[in-house]
């Protein structure tokens, strides 16, 4: 399977699935006003990958904003992941956040608590 | 008297200004307003924290007005823009900001408009993070793109309540305007 690379933009982050190594990163704004334009490749790429993921996947999500709008797909993409590690495959979500962003620390804390996939809140210290 | 957008416009842009806006509501607009107000107040060394949260209520309730906003208002007699809508963020006391935006909505939307924002307005943060949850969980993100979550969000990132003005217009319309503390 290929690799899925995905330019970021004003708006969109930076998508990085590295299929080899079994590594996603999303780093970078997502804010589009249709967030579903901007995260169906991504949520159909999981579902291939799904159907023959590595022993390990790691997701680092490093997001400095996100709308509303894109935290229904952050959602959909989270649920492919629980779907992997339902399957008894290795899952684990970094969920990056800025020193004292308390926010953003929350938000990943409100998927904690609806995702079954092991997380990880790791404070970035400037 | 009747509402008349351009003394509304006056009086609420009158205060320590950031930004004032009115006029189409597009998706360019929202990216230059978002720029602007970031090096407005990355220049004026405003707190990061504070600097985050009003990036971000200006990016929900600029996208709100974006998918709701009607693109032609019928029987206004001033001449306006297409998805016409209001903006204006200004400094005001205790270091805070006050986010203020404007458009004509349906008088039939009043009731549900009302109910939403004093239900929101009720909330303790607890509730708001349990109904964000919720909805995030629940509902599918509607055609026009907006999940009903944005005002939710706006609520938990300031904790504050929200306050709102409808301006009777004509038969048809109300000028709405929420206005929101950061």
């Amino acid at each position: 399977m290929e690799s899925l690379i995905i330019e970021g933009t004003t708006k969109t982050p930076n998508v990085n699935f590295d299929s080899e190594k079994g590594k996603l990163e999303i780093k970078g704004r997502s804010i589009p006003e249709n967030s579903i334009d901007f995260y169906k490749p991504l949520v159909d790429w999981l579902e291939e990958y799904a159907q023959m993921p590595k022993s390990k996947t790691e997701v680092n999500v490093h997001l400095e904003y996100f709308n509303t709008s894109s935290s229904k797909c952050i959602l959909d993409v989270f649920k492919k992941l629980e779907t992997i590690h339902k399957n008894k495959y290795d899952v684990q979500i970094n969920w990056f956040y800025e020193e004292d962003d308390e926010d953003m620390l929350e938000a990943g804390e409100d998927y904690e608590s609806i995702i079954r996939v092991p997380f990880k809140m790791i404070e970035i210290v400037d | 008297m009747s509402f008349n957008i351009n003394e509304y416009y006056t009086r609420i842009s009158q205060g320590d200004v950031v930004l004032a806006f009115k006029g189409s509501i597009t998706s360019e607009l929202i990216n230059e307003v978002l720029e602007a107000v970031e090096s407005k107040l990355v220049a004026q060394n405003e707190d990061g924290k504070t600097r985050k949260k009003l990036y971000n209520v200006l990016v929900e309730s600029l996208q709100n007005l974006y998918h709701h906003i009607e693109e032609k208002h019928e029987g206004i007699e001033e001449n306006l823009d297409p998805k016409f809508g209001v903006l204006v963020v200004e400094k005001v006391k205790n270091g805070e900001y006050l986010v203020t935006t404007g458009n004509f909505v349906a008088s039939v939307k009043i009731k549900f408009l009302k109910e939403k924002i004093d239900k929101i307005n009720s909330l303790t943060r607890e509730e708001l993070k349990d109904m964000y949850k919720f909805i995030l969980n629940h509902q599918k993100i509607s055609a026009k793109g907006g999940g009903g979550l944005g005002l939710v969000d706006i609520a938990r990132k300031t904790g504050k309540k929200m306050e709102y003005h409808f301006y009777p217009y004509n038969d048809k319309y109300v000028f709405f305007d929420l206005q929101i503390l950061i």
